[in-house]
C-alpha cells in the first residue's frame, strides 16, 4: 500500500481529468492522477475538436506548444440520401484570427501534452494502473481507490472520477447506474492518411486552415446517428456513430456503416488514395440533461463523459468535460481552503457552480431533444433528408417542366410521406425541444 | 450503394497496437445453452466483432483485438450475460491516435 495520503486522487487522464488535476495542483493541492493507458491519451479516442476557450482558463498560453492540428475556418452540414447530399456551409475569413476559436486535434498526442501540463504542475501521475474500485468507509464514505497494482490502496480526502462514458467504479461503487442502450451512441472512426497539399486540395484550405464536415441522412439507415469528416494536418478522421439501442434494435454492424459512408459519392472523393492507420470505437453520452447521474457525493465527485456531460446536438462534449474538471476542482479547493471535510454538503458546491455555467444551462436548453430525436429517428434520419434531396433535385434540374408544378409535386410529396399533420407535429416538436 | 461488399473486421484492427494480457480477458461470457438476444445481438454491433458463435450455437468471446468501447458492457451486463472489467494497466489497445 501506498503509505502517503494524497489530497486528491483523479482517475482518468482524459480532458476532465487533466483538468482537474491541473486546476487542483496549480493551486497547491498533493494531487495523483491514475491512468490505465501506457500513457495519458493512449486509451482516448475522440473526433476530435479542441475548443479554445476552454483551454485557455487552464493554459493560457497553450498555443505555443499544444499538438494542435487545424484551426477550423469552414463547418459543413450535410444532409444525405444515398447519392447526394443537400449542404449548409459556414466558412468566414474572420475564423482565420491570432487566437482561434477552434482546431482539430489527434487526441492521443494532444492528452499527452496536456499531461505533461499536469505534470508540471506538480502533481503525481501513475500511468499503467487501472482503478479497480472505490476505497469505501463502513458508512459508505470514498476513503480512496484501489488499484491492479500489488496492495493497490491508496487513500485521499476525494476522489475526482474522470473515469469517462464507460466508467465502472461509479458503478461498482453504487454512485450511479451503468447508461442505458438508449442514452449513448457507439461510434467508429478511421484514420486515413494523405500528403498535406492533397489534404488542402480536397478540402479548399490553406497553410493550416481546417474543415469539418458534419453529416446526418440516410447514411445511418434510419438510426439516430451522424457521420463526421474533420481534416487535420496530414490525416482524415472518418466515423459515424449511432444510438447503440438502434444497433441492438437494428442488426445494422457499425463497420458496415461506416464503409458505406466512405463509399458515399460525397464522401469517396475527399479520402481517395489515403493509407489507413488506425481504426478506433468509443461510446458517446447522448441522454443529455436527463440522464445526468448525481454528481458528487462523500468524499467523490464525477466529471466529464463520466457524468454524461456531452450537448450532442451541437456535438461539443471536450469542453464540457474539460470546464466540469476545472470547476469540480475549484469547488474542492475553495471546500479545502476553508479546512472543511469533503462531505457531500460541502461539495454540493461543485454542483451549484456548474449548474451556472454553460454546461448545464445548454444540457438543460436541449433537455427535450435527445427523446424527440431518439423516437421520431426514422422521421429525422431516413425521411425528410429523402424528401428534401429530392426537393432540391426538383428544384435544379431544368427540364422544361413549369415551375409551379414542379413546385406542387414537391410539396405533394412531403404531404404524402408525412401528412400535414405529421409535419405540423414535427415542426411543432422540434421548435418546443429546441426553444 | 446498393451492393453491400462485405467488411474485413480483421484487416481494420492489423492497423491497431495491442499489448493482450495473455490468459488473462478482460471479458467472460458466462456459460450458456441458449444465448439470450441480447447476447446475439453481440455478434453485430461489437465494431471489433470479438463476439462470435461456435459449432454448438453458443457466443464466446475473444478480446484479443477489443478496442475498449464498453458497447458490450452496456448491452450485456445489466442481464448478466457478460462479465465486463478494463484490462490491467498499460495492457489492451494502444492508441498512437485516439
Amino acid at each position: 500500500m501506498i503509505e502517503e495520503k494524497f489530497d486528491a486522487i483523479v482517475v482518468g487522464a482524459g480532458m476532465s481529468g487533466n483538468a482537474a488535476a491541473l486546476a487542483m495542483a496549480k493551486r497547491g493541492m498533493k494531487v495523483l492522477q491514475l491512468e490505465r493507458g501506457e500513457y495519458a491519451g493512449s486509451k482516448n479516442v475522440q473526433g476530435a475538436i479542441l475548443y479554445a476557450d476552454m483551454l485557455e482558463k487552464l493554459i493560457p498560453d497553450f498555443r505555443d506548444d499544444a499538438p494542435l492540428e487545424r484551426h477550423l475556418v469552414e463547418q459543413r452540414f450535410w444532409m444525405m440520401d444515398d447519392r447526394s447530399h443537400v449542404g449548409v456551409h459556414y466558412r468566414s475569413e474572420d475564423f482565420n484570427e491570432e487566437r482561434p476559436n477552434r482546431y482539430t486535434i489527434i487526441r492521443a498526442q494532444f492528452d499527452k501534452w496536456f499531461s505533461s501540463k499536469v505534470r508540471e504542475a506538480g502533481a503525481t501521475v501513475l500511468c499503467e494502473t487501472t482503478v479497480t474500485e472505490l476505497a469505501q468507509d463502513a458508512h459508505g464514505k470514498v476513503i480512496g481507490v484501489r488499484t491492479d497494482r500489488r496492495d493497490g490502496e491508496i487513500h485521499a480526502d476525494v476522489v475526482v472520477l474522470a473515469e469517462g462514458v464507460n466508467g465502472l467504479l461509479g458503478t461498482r461503487g453504487r454512485l450511479r447506474e451503468r447508461p442505458e442502450p438508449d442514452k449513448v451512441a457507439l461510434a467508429v472512426k478511421e484514420m486515413h492518411f494523405l500528403p498535406r497539399e492533397t489534404i488542402e486540395a480536397h478540402f479548399n484550405l490553406k497553410g493550416d486552415e481546417g474543415v469539418v464536415i458534419e453529416a446526418a441522412g440516410t447514411i445511418s439507415r434510419g438510426m439516430t446517428g451522424m457521420g463526421f469528416i474533420y481534416a487535420n494536418k496530414e490525416c482524415i478522421s472518418v466515423g459515424i456513430g449511432c444510438l447503440v439501442a438502434d444497433f441492438q434494435r437494428t442488426g445494422e454492424t457499425p463497420y458496415g456503416l461506416l464503409d458505406r459512408f466512405k463509399r458515399h459519392p460525397s464522401v469517396a472523393p475527399l479520402i481517395e488514395g489515403s493509407e489507413v492507420k488506425e481504426y478506433s470505437a468509443h461510446l458517446i453520452p447522448e441522454g443529455g440533461y436527463k440522464a445526468i447521474p448525481q454528481l458528487y457525493g462523500e468524499g467523490w465527485v464525477v466529471v466529464g463523459d463520466a457524468a454524461q456531460l456531452n450537448n450532442a446536438i451541437h456535438r461539443e462534449g471536450s469542453n464540457l468535460a474539460m470546464t466540469s474538471g476545472r470547476i469540480a476542482a475549484e469547488a474542492i479547493v475553495q471546500v479545502k481552503s476553508r479546512r472543511h471535510p469533503m462531505t457531500a454538503a460541502n461539495l454540493s458546491l461543485y454542483k451549484k457552480m456548474l449548474d451556472d455555467s454553460f454546461v448545464m444551462r445548454d444540457l438543460k436548453k436541449h433537455k427535450d431533444m435527445p427523446m424527440l430525436m431518439h423516437t421520431n429517428s426514422k422521421n429525422f434520419f431516413l425521411t425528410y433528408p429523402q424528401l428534401v434531396s429530392r426537393a432540391m433535385q426538383n428544384y435544379v434540374r431544368v427540364d422544361g417542366t413549369p415551375k409551379a408544378e414542379k413546385e406542387k409535386v414537391t410539396l405533394k410529396s412531403f404531404v404524402n410521406a408525412r401528412s400535414w399533420t405529421g409535419l405540423v407535429g414535427d415542426a411543432f416538436r422540434l421548435a418546443r425541444a429546441w426553444r | 450503394m446498393n451492393v453491400e461488399t462485405s467488411v474485413r473486421v480483421e484487416d481494420k484492427l492489423f492497423y491497431n497496437r495491442y499489448l493482450v494480457d495473455v490468459g488473462r480477458p478482460h471479458i467472460k461470457v458466462r456459460a450458456h445453452t441458449k444465448p439470450s438476444p441480447q447476447l446475439l445481438a453481440l455478434l453485430k454491433v461489437c465494431p471489433a466483432r470479438c463476439y462470435e458463435l461456435n459449432d454448438k450455437g453458443q457466443v464466446e468471446v475473444t478480446v484479443d483485438g477489443c478496442i475498449e468501447c464498453g458497447t458490450c458492457r452496456v448491452i450485456g451486463e445489466p442481464t448478466g450475460d457478460i462479465e465486463w472489467s478494463y484490462p490491467r494497466g498499460g495492457y489492451g489497445v494502444l492508441f498512437k491516435f485516439g
